[in-house]
């Protein structure tokens, strides 16, 4: 994608949504319809480098998300691109009813940015977590959801955002992400999953901070048994890229879904609806936070514990690769 | 933009003709939201036959005034205001509320040439007006928003949110206008959830509060010029309405949010609203031009 200015090395410096606020101020300086605006969280949430670059572009709103996402919908009626950011749970949420009927409903050129998504807010406890909003947001007819593996896919993501028509809305994390990508193009595309890991033994599937992880677990997979794991960053949850999915399905037959967020109706959701439609038999497992409000403390020990890191993802492969699904005596191939 | 006595007739007129053109429309819907309609109808005349600048062939002309019905269940009364105009067709009232129809109970902005921003879940409205003010003063436009708000709608935390905000950014574009029927669903306003004190709710929140009486074409008059010309920041007009102003039988009566008419019920609507018209035709030969504050009918 043209004109992206960042080299690794800005992008190992900066935090996830510093490079979306670096990014917005470029979409800004290019494009004088493109406004921003934040509920009391410019500075969380990094919009409000666009603040500063453009002060009579961004409206701080104060604390009332309802407002926020409704006068994101006049100003896109009046012919701007609203970008628009607060933490992911108060998008999801909070603002859900405005989000839902005067930005999808009505379709419209609203752009989304969910910061400190998932546990990343580990220490804010499950008022700040947000590990439903997936599942929320992927039922929004009209808006496309985007999860970013990394800083480089997340400055990909908020510029491809602003070339769809329609709302979207990408979810990141709050601080630094493990960094998966390099300064070269890889073509990143809405709805089109990336393959970082070549396999035909199983598939794993991940979205957001998972990804790296999944990254990591194929390695050791590959290294420590010989298992050759097909690595998916499936950063759009919708539009899904349904071919990738049957694909993993035909060519592996074992699949693994792991995201930052609970297993009801997430990428897992998203990934079994796909699958079951499929017609192929094949084995499952979604990885994610159990159906339950989730503890208290770090990103990274939070993963351990919800087993959605590298050593989650290895468990869980190694299991479904010791499952010979197609020996299973109870099972009626014939009918 | 004080009114002349044949702007009064012609508004009298044009609403007396909306009034028939809604009750007929929720005749062929089956069923509607009579009460809120004809509470509203006489400021939708006015603003979409005095006050909005718009172009009924291009609705999408970029420096069209804004209007959005943030109390989105009164589209049985927005739906005939815009076929009157020609927006969309006369014969598509017909099919209100059918299946499959652009007219549903809540007018959709992707559907219906004219509206500019689909409404129902209440509360909304003021936001996206907001949202429209800030935008034409950003792009150094002198086209102004008008909101319609229930009064009951002012239950809805994300309206003070909006008011709030609206004040905070000197939104002067923005005018708001509710349609103080002082009844909801449940029973009058005052008993289900208290809004009194309104006014002082508003200014309180930073507006230029007005009050004026919402079947009155002069006295909307003068609420709308004051608030053009009120460039301090937003101005709220607190309209006192009647629900179901115009048919004797449920007027005033918090129970006609939504009804609906047998073929008997709707010939003695029909009736009274014509004897209504008679009763607003007869007061203005008598105080319009007089004293310069119109009409005084309320009611049938």
């Amino acid at each position: 994608m043209a004109g992206l200015t960042y080299t690794v090395i800005d992008t190992a410096k900066l935090s996830t949504a510093e490079i979306y606020g670096k990014t917005l101020c470029e979409l800004g300086a290019e494009h004088p319809e493109v406004v921003a605006l934040s509920a009391d969280l410019a500075k969380s949430t990094k919009i409000g480098l666009f603040e500063e670059a453009y002060p009579e572009r961004f409206f701080n709103v104060g604390i009332a998300e309802q407002n926020l996402f409704g006068v994101s919908a006049g100003l896109a009626r009046a012919g701007f691109v609203p970008f628009v950011s607060t933490f992911a749970i108060f998008c999801s949420m909070r603002g859900l009813d405005q989000v839902h009927t005067d930005i999808c409903y009505q379709n419209l050129d609203v752009k989304i940015i969910g910061t400190h998504a998932g546990l990343s807010f580990g220490q804010a406890g499950t008022t700040h977590h947000c590990t439903e909003d997936i599942a929320i947001m992927r039922s929004m007819a009209n808006l496309a959801v985007i999860v970013p593996a990394d800083g480089m896919e997340t400055s990909y993501a908020v510029r491809a955002a602003y070339a769809r028509k329609g709302p979207v809305y990408i979810r990141i994390n709050r601080g630094f992400d493990q960094r998966l990508y390099g300064p070269d193009d890889y073509g990143f595309e809405i709805g089109k999953a990336v393959t970082l890991h070549e396999g035909t033994d199983l598939t794993v599937i991940a979205c957001g901070s998972c990804v790296w992880c999944a990254v990591e677990a194929a390695k050791r997979l590959e290294k420590e048994d010989g298992v050759k794991a097909r690595v998916l960053d499936m950063h759009t949850v919708k539009p899904i890229d349904v071919e990738a999915i049957e694909s993993a399905i035909r060519e592996t037959r074992r699949v693994i879904t792991v995201e930052d967020h609970t297993i009801v109706g997430g990428l897992g959701g998203a990934v079994a609806e796909v699958a079951a439609g499929s017609g192929k038999s094949f084995s499952f497992k979604r990885l994610g936070i159990p159906d339950t409000f989730s503890i208290i403390g770090l990103h990274e020990d939070l993963m351990a514990t919800y087993g959605i890191d590298e050593n989650g993802i290895l468990a869980a492969a190694r299991e479904l690769l010791g499952k010979d699904f197609e020996k299973d005596e109870s099972w009626e191939d014939e009918v | 933009m004080a009114l002349e006595r044949e702007d009064i007739v012609r508004l009298e007129k044009k609403a007396h003709e909306l009034r028939l053109l809604t009750l007929d429309t929720v005749v062929w819907a089956g069923s509607g939201h009579i009460g809120g309609a004809l509470s509203c109808i006489d400021i939708l005349t006015i603003l979409y036959h005095k006050y909005l600048h718009i172009d009924p062939t291009r609705p999408n002309l970029a420096t069209r005034d804004r209007f959005v019905l943030s109390k989105g269940h009164a589209g049985v009364a927005f739906a005939p205001v815009l076929a009157d105009l020609g927006y969309i067709s006369k014969e598509l009232l017909k099919e209100y509320n059918h299946t499959g129809s652009p007219l549903g109970m809540h007018l959709d902005s992707t559907k219906v040439p004219g509206v500019d921003a689909s409404t129902g879940s209440l509360g909304h409205g003021l936001s996206m007006g907001l949202g429209l003010a800030l935008g034409a003063r950003l792009k150094g436009e002198g086209w102004r928003t008008y909101v319609i708000l229930g009064d009951g709608e002012c239950d809805e935390g994300s309206v003070w949110e909006a008011a709030m905000a609206a004040s905070h950014y000197r939104a002067a574009n923005l005018t708001a206008i509710v349609d103080r029927n002082k009844c909801m669903i449940d029973g009058p306003t005052e008993e289900v959830m208290s809004l009194e004190p309104l006014i002082d709710k508003w200014r309180a929140f930073g507006w230029e509060a007005l009050t004026a009486d919402g079947h009155d074409f002069c006295s909307l008059a003068n609420a709308l010029d004051r608030a053009i010309s009120h460039t301090e920041g937003p101005t709220v007009i607190i309209a006192s309405t009647v629900k179901g102003c115009g048919i004797d039988f449920i007027a005033g009566d918090y129970r006609w949010h939504y009804g609906s008419f047998d073929t008997g019920k709707t010939a003695e609507a029909r009736a009274s609203l014509e004897r209504y018209f008679e009763v607003r035709m007869a007061n203005l030969t008598e105080h319009a031009g007089i004293d310069g504050h119109g009409l005084v009918t309320k009611g049938a």
